[in-house]
């Protein structure tokens, strides 16, 4: 593979780059489901291509294809050039590359168990033992599974010398429940919604998360909401778990010091970003307790966004994001790092895959957990009158990242520090930075996860990654809730 | 690209290597490129060629999938196993049907259909794409206003053999001009696509974009409520796009669709009439499913009632025997069928609404409006209540405050929470239905719409 990264690369440097890198990348994915106790899909899929990136004329050019064979790399080269050239037809000025290193390495994804190596029977066993605890409940009229993994090694080589191989791993799961009932659809999913938990790691991902063990208790949950009151309407003290905080970690920080967004090359589909340049350093993002970062390494944990290089070559990093509540920090690439006077790229720039152009993604944004030991039934304990909310349902943002609302799959009622009455419908809405700065508590690290959102979509043509969020859970004061059901 | 002759000679190869009863292969291929532009300047620009072939096996009711994209034997024999292991390991499903035989996958009208390849669209090559782009620019420079954007053309085609002799192949053409102008404190946005480049008039859309940018300058807050809007069709097409998952017959047996008991009776407004019809002379797509079965036009909505949702085969026949045979209206295979195997089933996704009796313009929507919104874009939409089908969202890149009759000034974005039945419930006015594409939603045929009490819950800072 990396002769054939070579021959790109001497393809574009003999018509006049000024820079070129090639990625050869292989995907291995396998896809198991099952609903009410049957399979639902079984799949396994594998895609190998090559994506060369250059510079000619002080533009980009990017062109890719799956053929492999000399005549069709070298014709794809010519045609990253020939599309660079028209790119500079349109241009104010000429891309310039914040200065790297040279890396030549290889890396792997520290896992126990190749998950690749475990068998289908084994995997849908486990999936169907999950789907029957769930069925199991008197009515649960859907019950849903799932479990996925991926393999993606890649060879990135560049004009200037880099020579990187690595191998990653992810793999997650996950399942739901449903109970119709009357006027109502109500659902419970466990570890996490919209696809469950995912990490860089091998199949010792999946036996850890303990998925027959809370099956049935997450299904019995489905079914209760429909006992349950609605959630009520106004200004409350909200606690979110941990999985729903690393959502909005995701929505109101992640999204919105990503720098190409803030340079407006976004605006047109993802949007722009509130973080303005004259921001940073400057702007009080959250209360004093709120700390994050942006860390793709290793010693962070194996989230979805931790790698050993990112998509053109510079080593992970990590990024302090939030200080001590204040704003200190962009994601940022080679050719983007000079907008905030860096000399060196963040270390951000990721792919969907070969056939797609990298771009700056989050990597693992994570909100640091609390100091002094704090755990959830501690915090709740501590909170006279308030409404705990567990486990996304519905996420929206505006395009600067301003007004966002969430709602949850289940809440409890808080009073004089215990859980009183089960809540459904809960949603919660509000200001980004007014959000944050009403933060005054959070958990510590044993109720800290490095959570993974599996499905981040950006760009065009779209690219969807996975992006990593640690988070324990945290308390806010004077939040609007109820707003989902206002009116409608 | 893939031709029908060359995908034709792998899928025997694969039937050569295969043990398995039946095969279906499913074959995908294109040249894709988008040159993408920001601050005035084309920055990425991008092509890319693939060609994919998805094998499924089936062996006695238990069916899998597997994907590659690589047709060397080796390859195809490494998939094929995949597939075939993955099968052997299940326990057999009785609702899984034999693959269809080409018989049965035909329709009336069959070839009758005009084409959705042009020459012209393919040819396009990234200098022409640039000379566009420049063009649109220049609209953004002879305004003052910053521009960002694409512009990309597409060939591709898919087709579907399988081992009980059915082989169909469908080829089409796509360009899409998506741009978004912005002022210091306001943006505006247009977008379209069509299988015929002629048919895009990438100036005539960076003008209305940078009109719209400039006239919601200076955007005043005004209070959220409920209020008359005026949806565009990109709007509309973005809001209702998130109920058509649930016109599938699997949605109906799982009890996840809001559709559920509410078959046949008058759940929208009187002049509410929806059609899936791939056909359609403003739609784009294959017109076969994924088994390769013809997809029927089917009346969705009749006059404001649901009558009947789509079918893959063996949807239907698990619905004939259902609770909720009696309910459902028509019960039979349409044509809808996502490629097996899946959970989803089925989804009718080439919608197109019906001509209102007497469809108004924007402008005599806006003339007869006392005091309302008018809606360009609507933007991050996700649903809040899967049964009252209550979505949130909200507006972008031109937002206008109308009061008597005219476009009074630009507004700071809302955001709404509306349920999608109340609102089909209060279209007061339709325009005619047209070729529209969103960001949310899959492209419609579907007009501009006047709504009443449309529920804005809050307001952003911009």
């Amino acid at each position: 593979m990396k002769s054939i990264a070579l021959l790109a690369l001497d393809a574009a440097s003999a018509r006049g780059v000024t820079y070129a890198d090639a990625r050869v990348v292989a995907i291995r994915n396998r896809s198991l489901s099952t609903k009410n106790g049957r399979v639902g899909h079984a799949s396994e899929s594998e895609s190998l291509g090559i994506g060369v990136r250059v510079i000619a004329d002080g533009a980009w050019g990017f062109a890719a294809a799956a053929d492999l064979s000399r005549t069709a790399v070298e014709a794809g080269a010519a045609r990253a050039v020939e599309i660079a050239r028209a790119s500079a037809r349109v241009k104010r000025e000429d891309v310039r590359l914040a200065a790297e290193p040279a890396a030549v390495a290889e890396w792997t994804t520290p896992y126990k168990i190749d998950p690749f190596t475990t068998s289908v029977e084994q995997n849908i066993d486990l999936l169907l033992k999950v789907d029957a605890e769930m069925s199991g409940v008197a009515g649960v009229t859907l019950s849903e599974t799932g479990m996925n993994f991926q393999r993606e090694e890649s060879w990135f080589l560049s004009s200037e010398g880099a020579d990187i191989h690595q191998t990653k791993y992810s793999t997650g799961g996950g399942y739901t429940a449903y109970a119709f009932a009357g006027s109502e659809i109500q659902k419970r999913s466990y570890p996490n919604s919209f696809g469950g938990q995912w990490q860089n790691r091998g199949y010792e991902q999946i036996e850890e998360m303990k998925l027959v063990e809370n099956a049935r208790r997450v299904a019995e949950e489905s079914v209760a909401l429909h006992r349950a009151e609605q959630c009520p309407e106004g200004a409350y003290t909200i606690i979110l778990d941990g999985s729903q905080l690393g959502l909005q970690i995701h929505e109101s920080i992640g999204h919105p010091i990503e720098l190409d967004r803030v340079l407006g090359m976004e605006a047109n589909f993802a949007g722009t970003s509130f973080l303005t340049l004259e921001k940073l350093g400057h702007l009080r993002y959250g209360s004093e307790i709120v700390n994050v970062v942006a860390d793709a390494r290793q010693e962070h944990g194996p989230g979805l966004g931790t790698f050993a290089y990112d998509d053109e070559g510079v080593a992970a990093q990590s990024t302090p994001i939030i200080t001590n509540g204040r704003f200190t920090g962009y994601l940022s690439s080679r050719e983007t790092a000079h907008a905030i006077g860096a000399t060196r790229s963040g270390g951000t720039l990721r792919a969907e895959g070969w056939n797609r152009l990298p771009m700056i993604r989050m990597t693992n944004i994570s909100i640091l957990p609390g100091e002094k030991p704090l755990s959830l039934e501690q915090l709740i304990a501590a909170t006279d009158d308030g409404i705990y909310m567990e486990t996304n349902k519905s996420w929206s943002i505006d395009d600067k990242r301003y007004n966002f609302q969430f709602g949850c799959e289940i809440a409890w009622e808080i009073r004089r520090g215990k859980r009183v009455r089960m809540l459904k419908n809960p949603s919660y809405s509000g200001i980004t930075t007014e959000f944050w700065n009403s933060m005054d508590a959070i958990c510590s690290r044993e109720e800290w996860t490095l959570w993974g959102t599996p499905n981040c979509g950006k760009g065009q043509p779209q690219q969807v990654v996975g992006t990593g969020h640690g988070a324990s859970p945290a308390r806010f004061r004077n939040i609007r809730v109820g707003s989902a059901y206002r009116g409608s | 690209m893939l031709t029908k002759e060359q995908a034709g000679d792998v899928f025997d190869r694969i039937r050569r290597f295969s043990s398995a009863e039946e095969v279906e292969a499913i074959f995908t291929s294109s040249r894709f490129a988008l040159t993408r532009f920001a601050n005035n300047t084309i920055h990425q620009n991008v092509e890319e060629e693939n060609s994919v072939v998805s094998i499924r096996t089936n062996f006695a009711g238990r069916t899998a999938r597997s994907t590659a994209n690589q047709f060397d034997d080796e390859s195809l024999r490494r998939a094929i196993t995949a597939s075939e292991s993955l099968a052997r390991v299940q326990a057999a499903d009785p609702d899984l049907l034999p693959m269809p035989a080409s018989d049965e996958a035909k329709a009336a009208g069959e070839g009758a259909r005009a084409t959705r390849f042009f020459d012209e669209t393919a040819a396009i090559t990234p200098a022409e794409r640039a000379e566009v782009v420049r063009d649109m620019v220049s609209v953004a420079g002879k305004y003052k206003l910053t521009a960002a954007g694409i512009y990309s053309n597409a060939d591709a085609c898919e087709g579907i053999f399988n081992s009980r002799g059915l082989a169909k192949w469908h080829e089409q053409t796509l360009a899409e001009v998506s741009i978004t102008m912005l002022g210091d404190d306001s943006s505006g946005w247009q977008k379209l696509n069509s299988p015929d480049v002629t048919k895009l008039d990438a100036a005539g859309l960076a003008e209305t974009a940078a009109q719209k940018a400039i006239e919601s300058a200076r955007p005043r807050e005004i209070a959220p409520g409920k209020y008359t809007v005026i949806l565009e069709p990109s709007a509309a097409l973005d809001i209702v796009g998130f109920m058509f998952w649930d016109y599938s017959g699997v949605a109906i047996l799982d009890q996840r669709s809001f559709l559920n008991d509410r078959i046949g009776t008058q759940l929208f407004g009187e002049n509410v009439n929806i059609w899936d019809d791939v056909a359609h002379p403003l739609q784009a797509g294959s017109p076969f499913d994924g088994e390769g079965m013809e997809r029927q036009r089917v009346r969705l909505v009749e006059n404001g009632v649901v009558k009947r949702v789509v079918y893959a085969r063996a949807t239907a026949e698990k619905m004939k025997k259902s609770e909720y045979a009696g309910k459902v209206g028509t019960i039979e295979a349409t044509g809808h069928g996502f490629p097996l195997p899946n959970e989803a089933g089925e989804m009718p996704m080439n919608i197109v609404f019906g001509r209102p009796h007497k469809p108004e313009s924007i402008e005599e929507m806006i003339a007869s409006t006392e005091r309302g919104v008018l809606v360009t874009r609507l933007w991050y939409i996700r649903e809040v209540d899967p049964y009252e089908k209550i979505v949130t969202g909200m507006t972008r890149d031109g937002t206008f405050l109308v009061e008597k009759g005219k476009i009074q000034c630009g507004v700071r974005n809302f955001r709404f929470n509306q349920s999608l039945i109340s609102m089909l419930s209060n279209v007061e006015a339709m325009g005619v239905p047209v070729r529209a594409c969103g960001e949310e939603s899959f492209d419609m045929v579907v007009p501009a719409m006047k709504v009443r009490e449309f529920n804005f819950t809050e307001v952003t800072k911009f």
